[in-house]
């Protein structure tokens, strides 16, 4: 069964309006794209746009904060992470302020609009951010209570979205249990560990499935926060499955690799593989067809799987 | 209008800010004294004659908000609030040094400093956001002052926030331009030609208005008109003089991120009267 993020984002805008009433939602000129219209539609007086002028947005989504107000920004990855990255740390980081950055957009997954409107960096960006929290989603399931996790903590954070529809994997919203800092383990498995955010994650269990026909058993986690990131959790599928690969629809330098290689270098140092962007942009085409080309797919990771456990075996 | 007792005290708060922005920049061996020199009637008019605002509870949520945007000005946004008693002068000598209260540039950690700035461009996004905020919650008392200086109009984001406040008719924001002629590497009409401010400002919506930045009584009832604007955000367009007070400073565009010698300081704080 397929979602929708941005459907799920709109409603979860609107919910999430309700459980905090003071929340403000601040766009620059892509309500309908992000769904935030739908908060528009119920909270007006809740919701600013301010054209396009995304520095702008950064920063009056800081004034705001200032006032004890919790704020999101939200738009495209290129255009709310990236494009007012110097206001994002100084206005926002820096001074610790409460706003919540929504991105939709995130990766090649976008698809037609090409490679402008691709963010492949905004993930290792934000990560590099001193008080920045990370988080990702697995499916247009998880939006609400990624959403919800986020804004139950105080300080800044970025919250990362495909743009497309994608499988669906969490079906009972209620019994999700998002916590920041913690990852979800989908798959137990003794063999290789999948590790991915978005939409990798669907990927992962197909991969899993595939390898579980060859008696590999796949451990696969939802990392879901990039930062603070689950050492725990990864440290022990360092130490029980001996081999890892990770998957994200990101650049391959900075992002999700960067993150686990971090942790595993520093704690347990297992062979590890990475499913990603080999440092270039995309382009366009129908999503299903960039991610083949750029090969961010179940087949392979299903063959780094192999390679990483592999190496594995012979070290 | 302010009687002439309010005058002379406002002027020797300008005058004491002035003495104090020399003497911390000089014992930092750092900092910016020429841009916060233009400021100091400035500050001493909003904090001590214009701005409901409590030192002794600087968080006070009905407060009016003053924004430094040219956070490099962090001198006299620092000697004015010790001044006014948010933080003790003491603090002042530990200008920039290791573990002390008062960074190179203004963050909003610091008792009284309502923005993080510094990074130019940033302070009149904050500002708007806050003069929604004020709206939002009917604190209808509540006015948002943002600085300028003239260099940094060159930022983009400045003219996006000038947009947003026109289009929000944020009639509880005053700006001021700190319009002391240079910048970083020379006088501001060589490197970057806005052409009439005035006409500029005027012409993205703002109420504007033109004067002296160093004189009290205009200043007084410059922040009086922007106050009684019931539609408009204003802008007061202050014609400074970059250094004002210590002669050394003056026309010398090279002394931007220079701190006093000795000597320099010796003589700033003669002519100032100390």
């Amino acid at each position: 069964m397929q979602g929708n993020y941005r459907e799920n984002l709109g409603e979860a805008f609107v919910k999430m309006g309700e459980e905090f009433k003071d929340l403000v939602v601040v766009t620059a000129d892509v309500s309908k794209s992000t769904k935030s219209i739908k908060f528009k539609e119920k909270y007006p007086e809740r919701f600013f746009s301010v054209g396009i002028a995304e520095a702008n947005a950064v920063g009056i989504a800081a004034g705001l904060a200032t006032f004890g107000i919790p704020v999101i920004f939200t738009a495209y990855a290129v255009f709310a992470a990236e494009k007012p990255f110097e206001q994002i740390r100084n206005m926002i980081a820096y001074p610790n302020m409460n706003v919540k950055i929504v991105a939709t957009h995130g990766g090649v997954n976008v698809g037609q609009d090409g490679a402008t409107h691709q963010a492949i960096e905004d993930i290792a960006i934000m990560r590099a951010i001193p008080n920045m929290t990370v988080v990702s989603v697995a499916d247009p399931g998880e939006v609400t209570s990624a959403l919800r996790a986020i804004l139950s903590i105080k300080g800044p954070a970025y919250l990362r979205l495909a743009r497309n529809n994608s499988e669906i994997i969490h079906e009972n919203e209620d019994q999700i249990d998002f916590r920041i800092g913690k990852a979800e383990v989908l798959r137990n498995g003794s063999d290789v560990t999948i590790m991915a955010i978005g939409m990798m994650v669907y990927e992962a269990i197909i991969a899993a499935d595939k390898l579980a026909k060859e008696n590999i058993h796949t451990r696969v986690v939802n990392i879901r926060t990039i930062k603070p990131i689950d050492r725990d959790t990864i440290d022990e599928a360092a130490k029980e499955t001996g081999a890892i690969v990770v998957a994200e629809d990101h650049n391959c330098f900075g992002g999700l690799t960067g993150a686990i290689a971090e942790v595993l270098v520093s704690n347990t140092p297992v062979p590890m593989e990475s499913v990603s962007l080999n440092d270039t942009f995309g382009r366009s085409g129908e999503a299903f067809q960039i991610l083949k080309k750029y090969k961010l797919t179940a087949d392979e990771i299903y063959k780094k799987a192999k390679i990483a456990i592999s190496r594995k075996q012979n070290s | 209008m302010i009687t002439q007792n309010r005058k002379v005290l406002l002027e020797e708060k300008a005058r004491i800010i002035r003495k104090n922005v020399i003497e911390m920049t000089w014992r930092a061996q750092s900092g910016h004294p020429g841009g916060s020199l233009s400021l100091a009637e400035i500050m001493s008019v909003l904090y001590f004659e214009k701005i409901n605002f409590d030192p002794q509870n600087p968080d006070w949520p009905e407060r009016d908000r003053v924004i430094v945007s040219k956070g490099h000005a962090a001198p006299v946004w620092y000697a004015t609030l010790a001044e006014v008693g948010v933080f003790d002068h003491q603090e002042l000598w530990k200008l920039r040094q290791i573990d002390a209260l008062l960074e190179g540039h203004p963050c909003i950690h610091i008792p009284g400093i309502e923005a993080t700035t510094g990074s130019l461009g940033l302070g009149l996004s904050a500002g708007c956001g806050m003069a929604l905020a004020a709206k939002m919650k009917k604190m209808n008392k509540v006015r948002i002052y943002v600085i300028l200086g003239d260099g940094e109009l060159g930022e983009g984001q400045v003219w996006e926030a000038a947009m947003a406040a026109s289009h929000f008719k944020l009639n509880n924001i005053t700006a001021i331009l700190d319009l002391n002629g240079y910048q970083n590497d020379g006088a501001t009409q060589d490197i970057l030609n806005l052409g009439s401010y005035f006409d500029k400002w005027k012409s993205f919506g703002w109420n504007t208005i033109n004067i002296d930045g160093h004189n009290i009584d205009q200043l007084v009832s410059a922040f009086d008109l922007g106050s009684e604007c019931k539609d408009k955000p204003t802008m007061i367009i202050a014609n400074t003089i970059k250094g004002c007070g210590a002669s050394y400073l003056i026309d010398k565009p090279e002394l931007h991120y220079s701190p006093p010698s000795d000597e320099q300081r010796n003589m700033a704080l003669k002519e100032l009267g100390f």
